[in-house]
């Protein structure tokens, strides 16, 4: 196990490596650079705002400086707010984000595998159809509709819930969660329905119902722990993708989070923000990915030797 | 498995094609969604004929009117259309759906079939890329790269069809690393049977099925990309309008004209919908398997 944990974070350098250069000349082919907008800044300012950040340097040479920065883990200054670096930007947003992911995450598999389970308990009934084809809407109403019709519904006709902010008044927090969540219980729903509809037709499933045990029981303890192999595959992907989709929801919300930094900082071509940001995403998602890769293999042992493998 | 008994009367067999067809055919949601896409693609096309309304015909006097019989969806703050410039606005949407999709057909059976032709270390190393690419934070990179491109639409497209690629060069991979070690296959090389031959009567039939399936799965979500960066106001300025950015001026006024929220919305979701039961149709009417990913 350790063996094949050393494998994949080997396997993650050349990624992250790909992530920062390609991202970092990207960038800089934008049009327009960071000093350029808004009120015509003086050719004499702008060459020394320019020096000042290393940007009339050749392309290699900044390339060079930025990785040996990266490396002590600097990500360097914001060009748009003076005074402040990147990695003080990331930390300022992380905990937002990252509570509006969790909380996401929370929905997205109690009312996902809640609903994939009904559906694989009673397949081709109209409980079955009932959740699939609510699952089918989650996945087909993306969050820029959904969020803001759960802000008209429940925030402005009913007035039941707070429609913007996070952690400012009670209640504020329900809302983005449920929208950030909602697509991603309707994957976990349809992944726990395959998943348990395999394991349900399975030998040992049949053994365990013969041997006179409570359906409860042959569900929750027999059947799940095979059954939500898939979901938990989906996790580490889904919690990464939560954190980096979340700029949707960030904004409708005004959750002041990464994912509205992000956004402002690609408006205002905020260099090392864009950069800086990217980066900690792409560390996130394979993190992330090897989570739970490992989790799914420590519950299934055929998947370690499929992954070593290269499948 | 599906030849029924007056089927076995006559003496040639269906064709894959006309089981599919007929099995589609009775899959009522795919064949719901295939209508709608129709209706809808139509009435985007031919948007100037039907609609009594300029797309940037303005009613000031009229202003933001909820909908009646004259404007059917209602009209925006400036009394222009609804319906017509969802319409309109659906042409970009679809446009860049299918363009999109094209450009990552494109890229990733190419690469797909490359690496599964060359095999050995060439397959090594064009699929490492795709695992690599995989990794990449999805999201922020279609950002990223609306702030290079964003001025140019056409540019636009092509950099979303660019990150969409991916699965379509792995399923392709798959399909032809399976087919090639197939008996037919075996059988008509022994037969004589031209490369050529092999090629376009074996090998291009046989893997056309997964890749239909995923070019109608992938549109939606070349579709929601465009909407989500719209929507950011990164994607589609104005005077241009697509569902996302309707969607986008709907919100800030949708507690007094909550239609200009709901009905390009609806629009929206309805298209996204009707491709992805279609896409699932088409997947049980051909009998794809392969997984994702």
């Amino acid at each position: 196990m350790a063996r094949f944990i050393w494998l994949r974070l080997l396997q993650a350098i050349p990624v992250l490596f790909v992530v920062i250069t390609v991202t970092f000349f990207l960038v800089r082919f934008a049009p327009g650079g960071p000093f350029d907008q808004e009120k015509a800044v003086i050719p004499e300012v702008k060459r020394a705002l320019e020096a000042q950040y290393h940007l009339d340097q050749p392309l290699l040479a900044q390339y060079g400086s930025y990785l040996r920065d990266l490396l002590h883990g600097d990500l360097g200054p914001s060009f748009k707010y003076p005074g402040r670096s990147v990695r003080e930007l990331i930390v300022a947003g992380l905990p937002a984000t990252a509570e509006l992911g969790l909380y996401a995450l929370l929905v997205a598999v109690v009312l996902g595998m809640a609903a994939g389970i009904v559906a694989a308990l009673r397949p081709n009934t109209w409980r079955d159809y009932l959740s699939m084809s609510v699952a089918m809407a989650g996945i087909c109403m993306p969050t820029l509709l959904l969020g803001p019709l759960l802000v008209l519904v429940f925030g402005i006709w009913l007035d039941w819930l707070p429609v913007s902010g996070w952690g400012d008044v009670p209640g504020d927090k329900i809302l983005p969660s449920l929208t950030l969540g909602a697509a991603y219980a309707a994957y976990v729903a349809r992944l726990t329905r395959g998943g348990m509809l395999e394991v349900l037709s399975q030998d040992y499933i049949r053994t365990a119902r013969a041997k006179g045990l409570p359906e409860r029981v042959v569900i929750f303890k027999h059947a799940l722990r095979g059954g939500i192999i898939p979901v938990v595959s989906f996790l580490g992907p889904a919690f990464a993708g939560l954190l980096s989709g979340s700029f949707v929801v960030e904004t409708v919300f005004q959750v002041p989070g990464l994912g509205r930094f992000f956004v402002q900082a690609a408006f205002n071509r905020d260099y090392t923000v864009i950069l800086g940001t990217t980066i900690f995403f792409a560390v996130l998602i394979v993190v992330f990915n090897l989570l739970s890769d490992v989790l799914a293999a420590w519950l299934n042992p055929r998947v370690r030797g499929a992954l070593q493998g290269g499948a | 498995m599906s030849a029924t008994e007056t089927d076995l009367r006559y003496e040639r067999g269906t064709s894959l094609w006309q089981d599919a067809w007929a099995r589609l055919r009775r899959n009522r949601l795919a064949v719901a969604g295939a209508i709608v896409l129709i209706v809808i693609v139509i009435a985007c096309l031919l948007v100037s004929w039907l609609s009594p309304y300029g797309y940037q015909q303005q009613d000031l006097v009229l202003g933001a009117a909820p909908p009646s019989g004259a404007h059917w969806l209602g009209t925006d703050t400036f009394g222009r259309d609804l319906l017509t410039r969802i319409l309109y606005g659906g042409r970009i949407s679809l446009l860049v759906g299918f363009i999109g999709t094209g450009v990552a057909l494109l890229i990733g059976v190419t690469w797909g079939a490359v690496a599964a032709y060359f095999g050995g270390r060439t397959d090594a190393v064009l699929m490492r890329i795709v695992d690599i690419l995989y990794a990449l934070p999805f999201m922020i990179f279609v950002v990223l790269l609306t702030v290079v491109f964003g001025r140019s639409l056409l540019l636009l497209f092509l950099a979303i069809g660019a990150v969409e690629w991916l699965t379509m060069a792995r399923i392709i991979r798959g399909q032809v690393q399976a087919l090639r070690h197939q008996e037919f296959v075996e059988a008509a090389i022994s037969l004589g049977l031209s490369r050529t031959a092999i090629i376009t009567r074996h090998l291009i039939p046989n893997a056309l099925g997964p890749l239909i399936v995923y070019t109608t799965l992938t549109i939606p979500s070349v579709m929601l990309l465009e909407a989500f960066i719209s929507f950011l106001g990164l994607g589609v300025q104005p005077p241009a309008s697509s569902w996302g950015s309707l969607i986008s001026d709907g919100v800030e006024t949708m507690e007094e004209y909550p239609w200009l929220l709901i009905y390009p919305g609806l629009t929206l979701s309805l298209t996204l919908f009707a491709l992805n039961f279609l896409g699932d149709g088409l997947r049980d009417a051909l009998d794809v398997r392969a997984s994702r990913d």
